[in-house]
């Protein structure tokens, strides 16, 4: 074997500027989809423990489905699948649909954990003091869920960044579609991918540093 | 006033109170004895509307718990409850833990509840913890929270649910010291208990429970000495 390849990284410096950018646009959309999926997550934990029975069914579904299946069949649905039945969304949509769909999923049964996780006695202790039940849950319950799911949450939310990186097969330009499109053009492949790469591995590590600093501030007890 | 009528109550098939009468007046202390699995517990959470009920009728001042109409929420601030289990709110600071209800369900200021807050706590003996989260206090300190956060609210009436039952023995006597403070200061008290000191000095009544029935009730001195029931008497023998 011999290695004839030169790396050119100045083709790629010189886009870095459009890298970053789309890395921006792959930290908007997992953020995003990481708020709706709490919100989602939540409500399907609450359905599958005290829902009304086809509504349990349904969040049951949505959470095997989620954790059970590949996220890039779970992409395809939202593009490919609901083609087939004349449903065309943009592709932003498609990814955001995609991550919040296998977001909510991961987050309901975390969520499940973290309920059950908290003793019955808690919402009788707050019942007993007038509070109604939205505020119980509000003020008592979640906060105390919310401390125990928060590093699965983080993990969530790390997983939901890497996962983005599918959207190029959908056409979306986020990091790794803009990557793709960029290094084919210039056929600097590696270079480009191996910057990404680099990329990806700053924003996690961002991601991580940013979560350990929150728990730092909102756990004191 | 607390009024039980004809109260029957079942988890299921398991017959749990099997016709309760009871009154229980301002000022008065009551105490329920009597072995685990008899209903005793099951009684306080009916009278507060935490249980539903089958048969009868529970009243405070006049208001009928079980009622269709019934704001529960409004009627539970008339009465605290302490647990067996403290039930500190883990992630709020003593201080957070007491003045929470009082902001949330009664509407008082921040500031209201706040000074309302550590009133309580200093009454109860936990002037120094304000900022100190539950896991950093003991059992006994984390029930006396618990008692000054029922407190809070202002109630007319405070029910006990063997409230020294989980703590290490050495911490038994702060709570009941706390608990003997309230009754001194006329609060009018249910408490289900197997402190049989605490039922016989403090208490103006005794009631024994058994098997879901109220065997006997009676003030503390008959109880104790000349039990009518040959129950009360087996239970009496066995726990001292
Ligand atoms: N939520 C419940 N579901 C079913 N059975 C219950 C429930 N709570 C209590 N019980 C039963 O009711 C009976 C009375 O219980 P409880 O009121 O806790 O007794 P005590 O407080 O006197 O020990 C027991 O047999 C207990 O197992
Ligand atoms: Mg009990």
């Amino acid at each position: 074997m011999n290695f004839e390849y030169t790396f050119h990284w100045r083709p790629v410096m010189r886009k870095l500027p459009d890298l970053l950018e789309a890395s921006l646009v792959t930290l908007q959309i997992s953020v995003l989809s990481m708020i709706i999926g709490i919100t989602l997550g939540m409500v399907l934990a609450l359905l599958r423990m005290n829902g009304p029975k086809p509504l349990a069914w349904i969040a049951s579904v949505w959470v095997e489905t989620a954790r059970n299946t590949p996220a890039l069949f779970q992409l395809f649905f939202f593009s490919f699948g609901l083609g087939a039945f004349g449903m065309h969304l943009t592709p932003y949509l498609i990814v955001l649909f995609g991550l919040t769909f296998n977001n909510a999923g991961y987050l309901a049964e975390n969520f499940r954990g973290g309920f059950q996780a908290v003793p019955d006695t808690q919402l009788r202790a707050a019942r007993s003091l007038g509070m109604s039940a939205w505020q119980s849950y509000t003020r008592i319950i979640i906060p105390q869920v919310f401390r125990i799911v928060y590093h699965p949450m983080t993990n969530q939310l790390v997983w939901a960044v890497l996962m983005s990186s599918l959207a190029m097969i959908v056409g979306f330009r986020e990091l790794a579609g803009e990557t793709q499109a960029l290094a084919f053009k210039t056929f600097r492949i590696f270079e480009y991918f191996a910057v990404a790469a680099l990329i990806y591995y700053a924003m996690v590590k961002f991601i991580l540093g940013i979560s350990r600093l929150i728990a730092w501030r909102m756990f004191r007890y | 006033m607390i009024e039980i009528k004809g109260l029957h109550k079942y988890f299921g098939d398991l017959h749990v109170l099997k016709g309760i009468d009871l009154t229980v007046k301002k000022g008065e202390v009551l105490s329920i004895i009597g072995a685990s699995g008899s209903g005793k517990s099951t009684l306080l959470y009916c009278i507060n509307g935490l249980e539903a009920i089958q048969q009868g009728e529970v009243l405070v001042d006049g208001v009928s718990v079980h009622a269709k109409g019934t704001n529960l929420n409004q009627l539970r601030t008339k009465m605290g409850m302490v647990f067996q289990q403290f039930n500190s709110f883990p992630h709020l600071t003593a201080l957070e833990n007491v003045a929470l209800a009082p902001k949330i369900v009664k509407g008082k200021s921040k500031a209201e509840a706040k000074e309302i807050a550590r009133a309580q706590l200093q009454h109860v003996g936990l002037g120094d913890k304000f900022d100190s989260y539950p896991s950093a206090l003991s059992g006994g300190q984390q029930q006396r929270l618990a008692i000054a956060r029922a407190l809070a609210m202002e109630p007319s009436y405070m029910l006990f649910d063997e409230a020294t039952s989980a703590l290490d023995p050495e911490l038994v006597g702060e709570v009941l010291d706390t608990m003997r403070l309230l009754a001194e200061e006329g609060m009018t008290m249910i408490c289900v208990t197997h402190e049989m000191g605490f039922a016989r000095d403090v208490s103006d009544r005794v009631a024994f429970f058994h098997q879901g029935i109220m065997e006997e009730i009676g003030p503390p001195k008959q109880i104790f000495s000349e039990p009518k029931s040959e129950h009360t008497a087996k239970f009496l023998a066995n726990v001292r």
